[in-house]
């Protein structure tokens, strides 16, 4: 009886240093959580988050301070992979999935203040004082800010437009005539 | 003029095949042997056939609707009428009534559905009822029976069968081991393989089925025939059934030279037991198989290995459904390591280097 | 010649004997046609007509605009209505700029570009430039434009011009025909085309199951020793470039390169006898042979028809629908693209139009899949359909990337042999189309980033500057009050224009 649990303590004792060893030498190097969420956020720093820039809405989600519903330009698959990697589950039943926007400036109300100039994160207003202002629908990427300051509602949001080039098929459905089943959850 | 709303993309022509053909040509292989077999264990055979393949349809039916499936649609395709007949082929034929409904509640329900339905299972399901019966019965299990051929002097008549399978009376001195079981057994005696063996049926009986053993082992050559048939109508290809039984007479061969005393022969391991019906019909289940034809060899080698280490060295007497699972298990990581090569990469996946494109 | 086999692969019910007896007939010229700017792949021609303007047959009407582009031409001679928005024969339904054009009925060429007198002699960019000016795209189906293609050959070594002769579609018999009725234009365009290319030698691929084609062609390449005909087995998709390539030399075209990279240039014989139309005569690419077929239309047959006819005139000259078509199609059966209505034109891939019953289309309700393998055994790219089709089912996209889903070319092979009746080529079209979307939306994130990047640093910049001037200005400031309220003034005058 000595023998064997001797031999059993001698055992775990040295495969426990050899797991420990593991852990200290063969340790999975982890890249730091916050660098990981700002590279899913689109990172045009547009602010509807309510934090500052983008950096400062991944720190806050790192820290657990901040819920993964709050950017709008990325939409739902942003908000789903936010949730993935912080392992939370996000409510997205309420989300309207409006699908990529851009902004689109009327022409006829538009004074040529400058003011959405300024406020575009990513340059894509063209125009000058007294001119005609346009957007530049490729750097537009819906953030939204423009049409807070315009002072003549002059901007709005519009659908990016489904073309030959973009246009793909849409996901098969396999219809199966279900009723609701008795027991437990359908997919 | 605007035509039909496009909801589906090319291509928009369809060969023939459907799961429905599949199945029944499945069930037509199989039907010869069946009806030998049915004549040659009479009334009670037949009683049991029925009630075991019509639990397998009233489960399946039952666990369809819990499950909100369309139930006629889904029994149509024929897959729960295979695999009770393939059950009650591997049921001992003049078995209770219990047997055949229990191991149909394992098959189709707990190794079927519990796993999300056709096409969702791991393992074969009429293999897993018949293990689970097996170990849980081990008695009633292992009852063989010599022929009676229907109408012949001492079958049992129609009421006589019926005490057979619904009572549980089995008339006394019927029983008979069969030939794996007898050599097994004797070799626990330490009689040898070459003595035992010629207690055991001679080689053409057990091709042609005047023996002991399920419906499944006797009249192996009808059995052999059905395989070909399906392999004819490229239902099944020649991978599995080749690999199983030729790793299965290989191992055989090889120990039945160093010691026949304690190895039976490659050919006796060939036609006893349910080798054909195992090689043609069990492990070519589509769904528990692999679908490479590379990984098919691997899965039929490992079975036709298996079956001769369990038949030898396992305290069970025949190996085919235990090998069966067990090859299903690894079914899914052999069907990881075998993907084919695409073309123009390598088998990495990287692109071919340029100036070695022949593959 | 050794031919090699390729891997998978169907053999479908052709069902040619339906049209590849019927010599090629002309249509009448419809009372509009409607030539879309682009017909090709790469950016679209820019139009060079106005509204009202008199064209004739065979004069530019739009030109190519851009690296990857096609010109059009007037298929006849008339008055161009209007450019506007038309649906396009596509499965999206989507509008496209779209050329109208009325003929007057008097079909006058144009003055038309002179004929190279001795192409042989020529160099090639002169022949590619001819090949450019006349609109010609690859008549398979693909519509790449020719003359990038001819381009090759100052790029990389080549040997061979395979022309593809296998039409390897059920239903479609144009090659054919044509093969069988033009085969020294194919033969002169194709040594034209090898001259362009700098290939000593012409090989061309034509399944077994045209035998007729064979013969003609083989006579007609009998007079000059480095044209060479092969016949390959009948095996669908034996006409896939790369398939051909591997049938014919045994090499399979590595991932991502060009079957140039081996050496070799694949063109359509369709668009080689377009090549000597455009070399020998001057005449762009205004008109091709379709093939009208499928249950449901009346007179089958082998048309002639200009680019830019409406389909329903198309149908209603091959006597329109027997019965209700359960789909009309564009091209064959297995890569073809559903048409949205008859009220889309003919263009320059429209190698066939097909109205094809349910009975031939033979499709159902999807069932579970059974893991039977089939799909896996048949398909060509030795990709594994039952694996992808069920993580796309489970939107795990990226994993099917990793299986190889972008290396699949929809040929429809897997499709074809499941029992289940799986949509598997759907589900991979689908994913093929959603994974190039986030590629496209990962790059103008990229853009996006670099932008908002460089605004903050010019915003810096600015703020550097003013600081610096209005630290250099300080002094000065303390002496004089009144220049103070000029600063002020323009400081935020600056700050306005900033």
């Amino acid at each position: 009886m000595w023998i064997a649990i001797g031999s059993l303590t001698v055992m775990g004792i040295i495969l426990g240093a050899l797991l420990g060893l593991a852990a200290k030498f063969l340790a999975v190097k982890e890249n730091p959580l916050e660098e990981e969420l700002k590279e899913m956020l689109p990172g045009s720093q547009c602010g509807q988050c309510g934090y500052v820039g983008c950096s400062q809405y991944a720190a806050a989600l790192a820290k657990g301070e901040a819920p993964v519903t709050l950017c709008p330009p990325g939409g739902k698959a942003v908000i789903e992979a936010l949730a993935k990697k912080l392992g939370v589950t996000a409510d997205t039943s309420e989300h309207e999935e409006k699908g990529p926007e851009h902004a689109f400036i009327v022409e006829d109300i538009c004074i040529g203040c400058t003011r959405c100039i300024r406020e575009c994160s990513t340059d894509a207003i063209m125009g000058a004082n007294k001119l005609m202002h346009t957007i530049i629908v490729d750097a537009c990427h819906g953030c939204a800010k423009c049409v807070k300051v315009c002072p003549t509602d002059a901007i709005v949001m519009v659908p990016v437009r489904v073309t030959l080039r973009n246009w793909h098929w849409p996901k098969p459905e396999i219809e199966q005539t279900h009723s609701e089943p008795k027991v437990g959850h359908a997919h | 003029m605007s035509i039909a709303t496009i909801s589906k993309s090319a291509p928009y022509a369809h060969g023939t095949s459907s799961v429905q053909k599949t199945m029944f040509t499945v069930l037509l292989a199989l039907t010869p042997a069946t009806l030998f077999n049915l004549y040659l264990f009479g009334w009670p055979a037949i009683m049991l056939f029925t009630i075991t393949v019509g639990a397998c349809l009233a489960v399946e039916a039952g666990c369809l609707s819990l499950a909100g499936k369309p139930v006629m649609a889904t029994l149509a395709d024929c897959s729960a009428l295979l695999t009770g007949w393939l059950l009650a082929m591997s049921l001992p034929p003049w078995a209770p009534w219990w047997l055949g409904v229990l191991g149909a509640i394992f098959a189709i329900a707990m190794a079927k559905h519990s796993f999300g339905g056709i096409g969702q299972n791991v393992f074969n399901p009429a293999m897993v009822g018949r293990t689970v019966l097996l170990i849980s019965f081990p008695v009633a299990m292992t009852t063989w029976i010599v022929p009676h051929p229907l109408f012949s002097v001492g079958a049992p008549g129609f009421f006589e069968a019926l005490a057979i399978t619904f009572g549980g009376h089995l008339p006394d001195a019927v029983s008979s081991a069969s030939a794996l079981g007898h050599i097994k057994t004797e070799l626990s005696r330490h009689i040898p393989v070459t003595e035992s063996i010629i207690q055991t049926p001679a080689l053409m009986d057990m091709l042609f089925g005047y023996r002991a053993g399920s419906m499944g082992e006797t009249s192996a050559i009808l059995i052999l025939a059905g395989g070909l048939f399906l392999m004819a109508k490229r239902i099944i290809s020649w991978h599995i059934p080749l690999s199983v039984m030729g790793g299965l007479f290989v191992m055989a061969s090889i120990f039945h030279y160093v010691d026949p005393t304690r190895f039976a022969s490659g050919t006796f391991h060939l036609v006893s037991g349910a080798t054909f019906l195992g090689a043609f019909f069990i492990a070519t289940d589509y769904v528990t198989s692999p679908v490479s034809e590379r990984g098919q060899l691997i899965f039929g080698l490992g079975c036709g290995v298996l079956i001769w280490l369990i038949r030898n060295f396992a305290g069970y007497p025949e190996g085919v459904a235990f090998a069966v699972l067990l090859m299903n298990g690894l079914a899914p990581i052999i069907d990881q390591y075998t993907r084919p090569r695409a073309f123009g990469r390598n088998r990495k996946g990287e692109p071919l280097p340029l100036g070695k494109e022949r593959s | 010649m050794k031919i090699f086999p390729i891997r998978g692969g169907i053999h479908p019910d052709y069902r040619k004997e339906q049209t590849s007896e019927k010599a090629i007939v002309a249509m009448p010229m419809p009372a509009a046609l409607y030539i879309p700017l682009q017909q090709h792949i790469g950016a679209p021609a820019e139009v060079l007509v106005a509204e009202g303007e008199l064209v004739k047959k065979g004069q530019m009407i739009a030109r190519n605009q851009g690296a990857v582009s096609a010109s059009q031409h007037a298929p006849t001679s008339g008055r161009i209505r209007t450019v506007t928005e038309v649906t396009a024969p596509h499965p999206s339904g989507l509008p496209q700029s779209t050329i109208i054009l009325e003929p007057d009925g008097k079909d006058e060429w144009a003055d038309l570009p002179e004929p190279i007198a001795d192409p042989f002699a020529a160099d090639a960019h002169t022949i590619n430039e001819r090949v450019a000016q006349s609109g010609i795209v690859g008549m398979g189906g693909a519509a790449f434009p020719s003359a990038i293609k001819l381009n090759l050959g100052e790029q990389k070594k080549l040997h061979t011009l395979l022309l593809n002769g296998a039409e390897c579609e059920p239903y479609l018999t144009c090659d054919d025909r044509v093969m069988r009725e033009y085969p020294d234009e194919i033969i002169d365009g194709a040594r034209i085309m090898a001259h362009a290319l700098g290939t000593p030698r012409v090989v061309i691929g034509i399944e077994e199951n045209k035998p007729q084609a064979i013969a003609i062609m083989t006579k007609a390449a009998s007079a000059f020793s480095n044209v060479e005909v092969v016949a390959v087995p009948v095996q669908y998709p034996m006409g896939s470039e790369r398939h051909l390539v591997q049938a014919i030399t045994g090499q399979e075209t590595p991932a991502r390169k060009l079957t140039a990279d081996l050496g070799i240039v694949v063109h359509n014989v369709s668009t080689a006898r377009a090549v000597h139309d455009a070399v020998r005569h001057g005449r762009p690419l205004v008109a091709r042979v379709v093939t009208v077929s499928g249950g449901a239309i009346r007179e089958p047959n082998n048309v002639l028809t200009p680019i830019g006819a409406p389909v329903a005139d198309l149908v209603k000259f091959c006597g329109g629908f027997a019965q209700r078509p359960e789909r009309v199609v564009n091209g064959g059966p297995m890569m073809g693209q559903p048409l949205p209505s008859l009220d889309v034109p003919v263009v320059k891939g429209t190698s066939g139009i097909l109205a094809l019953t349910a009975e031939e289309i033979n499709d159902r309700p999807a069932d579970a899949c059974i893991r039977c393998g089939s799909c896996v055994t048949v398909c060509p790219c030795g990709l594994s359909p039952v694996e992808m089709s069920a993580f796309i089912r489970k939107d795990k996209l990226e994993v099917a990337a990793k299986l190889g889903v972008m290396d699949c070319f929809s040929c429809g092979s897997c499709s074809y042999v499941c029992p289940s009746h799986i949509p598997l080529v759907h589900y991979f079209n689908y994913a093929k189309g959603v994974l190039n979307d986030l590629e496209r939306e990962r790059q103008k994130n990229e853009r996006i980033k670099t932008l908002a990047e460089v605004r903050v640093i010019r915003i810096e910049k600015a703020t550097e500057a003013k600081r610096a001037a209005l630290a250099a200005r300080k002094p000065a400031s303390d002496s004089a009050a009144p220049a103070n309220a000029g600063e002020a003034k323009a400081t935020t005058e600056e700050k306005a224009n900033a």
